[in-house]
């Protein structure tokens, strides 16, 4: 049957929600198109996690629960990938555009000598498929078609698009570990020692730009983070300067969010910046200078000293809790 | 040790970009090309790698006209010849790069072929593993740390909320992210010396062009946001209640 095939990452035994979100989209396309959705779950996962896949819009899951997919192996994984591929002939392949996701899907690409639609903030077919993605950082928006012959495969930007609620069938059929001593294989997870949130991931962001002024100031920002749930993030210029590494740098040379709420702090918003946040729902600006750009880009805009303002709103936000 | 490293010029990140009437491509008069910032990594790795074990640097690029520019001053930072593969300056897909790039390795064969991790414009960030898919080369992409042990190439990249270890065998296809290292300026030296240094110049035809996989239907500017509303009270906790207030009834994002 017709089918849209979506690549569901699995760590330490969690499906992602970036997968889940491209699994949404497939459901979308193909119950508009008469096709049904499959996903290849790479990975030991619980039954309740296949079930999450099923809720987000399969209606087959292919499961390899194999442990030596427990860490990512570009080629042991694309071995798989590339087995369902040419068995059975997939409209297109739906990825999430996640560190994982792009590596993968270019590796695919490589081996199936086709492009990555890559980055997609929409996706849309009318005979063939079609994508609008950023480029230039966001500076301008791109709308790529992919040409007759070439299998689709289709990165999304994670948390543009929303994990839906029209479930699949749900079919679990398990998936044979491919037999290949793989070239690539990683050796290893380190994770940091307290549990922060990636900026990548988060639904909230509170980041700073220069005019934090060092990096001992980034505790106030923590502290909001805190208590909103929020990811820390930066300007280039603030890790530039040393006060926070490049994990959480936003903008061009950084990483692209799209959270529900950032929170640009003593952030200028040059366009580097802005490339890289400007898709987030709602962007809040609190800055001294009027004349900043940050304020063109913002839907509500703080005018004053962020090292007053930013914990005045940490306060009100631990009222508004007592409160209930 | 050989290694090649791929680059691509790409418009400053500081540009503004304006898109060309036809919409398939942005005005290139009076935009300043550059490295790609990610590429400066890549070169600084190989160069590093060079003064520790001797070899060859060979940078290699797929683009037009104008990227001789961009060989000129990686070559001026320490490489040693470099290879052009001449293209038009219009858009191009990853598949057609990296097929490209995939058969000037191909005869390089160097041990080490290192590209940026994205070049930012087209911002694809695929090119890099392409090839290392297309030459079955094992790879580390986005490195943000890497170093050589005997034949064994050892790398860390940075995902979201962790980070993954890798060691491979060389030849290994690495792409490589920002925080691998500082890389170096040129020196007036290495300017003059540049201009002496040896670049090989191919037509796409030549290495066997792929047809691209997708077409570029047109480029849009972002959408432009409605005014947003400004708080400007005196008193900092008046101000803040007023945006958490906001945020919750108006925005309903807390």
């Amino acid at each position: 049957m017709a089918h849209i095939l979506c690549f569901v990452e699995v760590r330490e035994s969690q499906v992602r929600k970036a997968s889940l979100e491209a699994v949404s989209v497939a459901r979308g396309l193909a119950t508009a198109n008469g096709w049904s959705v499959e996903a290849a779950v790479l990975g030991p996962a619980g039954a309740d996690q296949l079930d999450k896949v099923k809720a987000a819009g399969a209606d087959t899951i292919h499961h390899a629960a194999d442990a030596a997919l427990a860490l990512y192996s570009p080629d042991l994984y694309a071995a798989a990938l590339l087995g369902l591929i040419q068995a059975s002939k997939p409209e297109a392949v739906l990825l999430g555009h996640t560190a994982m996701g792009r590596d993968l899907s270019a590796y695919l690409a490589g081996k199936l000598k086709t492009a990555v639609a890559g980055d997609a903030v929409k996706v849309e077919f009318a005979g063939g498929f079609k994508v609008v993605r950023p480029m230039y950082a966001g500076k301008a928006l791109a709308t790529v078609s992919v040409n007759a012959g070439f299998l689709p495969l289709i990165t999304l930007r994670p948390n543009i698009f929303p994990v839906g609620s029209t479930a699949g069938k749900g079919e679990v059929k398990p998936l044979a570990l491919p037999s290949l001593a793989p070239k690539t294989l990683c050796a290893g997870l380190e994770k940091p020692e307290s549990a922060e949130i990636d900026v990548a991931e988060a639904d909230v962001i509170v980041s700073g730009g220069r005019a934090m002024k060092g990096p001992e100031n980034f505790a106030i920002l923590k502290e909001l983070a805190a208590e909103l749930g929020a990811a820390v993030g930066a300007s280039r210029a603030a890790v530039d300067s040393g006060w926070i590494g490049h994990p959480h740098q936003v903008g061009q040379t950084g990483k692209t969010v799209s959270p529900n709420l950032y929170i640009a702090c003593g952030i200028s918003g040059a366009i580097q910046h802005l490339a890289g946040m400007s898709s987030s729902k709602i962007i809040v600006a609190i800055n001294k200078d009027k004349e900043a750009p940050i304020f063109q880009a913002a839907d509500y805009g703080v005018l004053g000293d962020l090292f007053q303002i930013v914990p005045q709103v940490t306060r009100a936000l631990k009222d508004l809790k007592k409160e209930g | 040790m050989k290694i090649a490293v791929c680059i691509v010029q790409v418009p400053a990140t500081d540009a503004r970009i304006v898109i060309r009437p036809d919409a398939r491509g942005v005005e290139t008069k009076e935009v300043k090309f550059v490295i790609s910032p990610y590429d400066e990594y890549a070169i600084e790795a190989a160069l590093q790698l060079k003064e520790q074990a001797g070899g060859e640097v060979v940078l290699i690029t797929a683009g037009p006209d104008r990227a001789l520019q961009a060989l000129r001053e990686g070559l001026a930072l320490g490489a040693d010849r470099a290879v052009h593969i001449t293209l038009t300056d219009e858009y191009h897909d990853a598949l057609e790069v990296a097929t490209l790039l995939a058969a000037a390795l191909g005869k390089e064969a160097p041990d080490l072929a290192l590209f940026g991790k994205l070049g930012v414009g087209f911002d694809h960030g695929a090119t890099g593993v392409m090839v290392a898919a297309m030459l079955d080369r094992p790879h580390i992409s986005m490195a943000a740390k890497l170093e050589m042990e005997g034949t064994t190439l050892k790398g860390r990249r940075e995902i979201e909320g962790a980070a993954e270890t890798y060691a491979i065998a060389l030849p290994a296809v690495v792409t490589t992210e920002k925080g691998l290292n500082s890389p170096r300026i040129a020196n007036l030296k290495g300017i003059m010396a540049a201009k002496k240094k040896p670049v090989e110049t191919f037509a796409a035809a030549d290495l066997g062009a792929a047809a691209p996989a997708l077409t570029l239907e047109g480029l849009q500017p972002p959408p432009k946001k409605a005014a947003g509303k400004l708080i400007s009270d005196e008193d900092p906790a008046k101000a803040a209640r007023e945006l958490v207030r906001l945020l919750r009834e108006e925005a309903k994002v807390i």
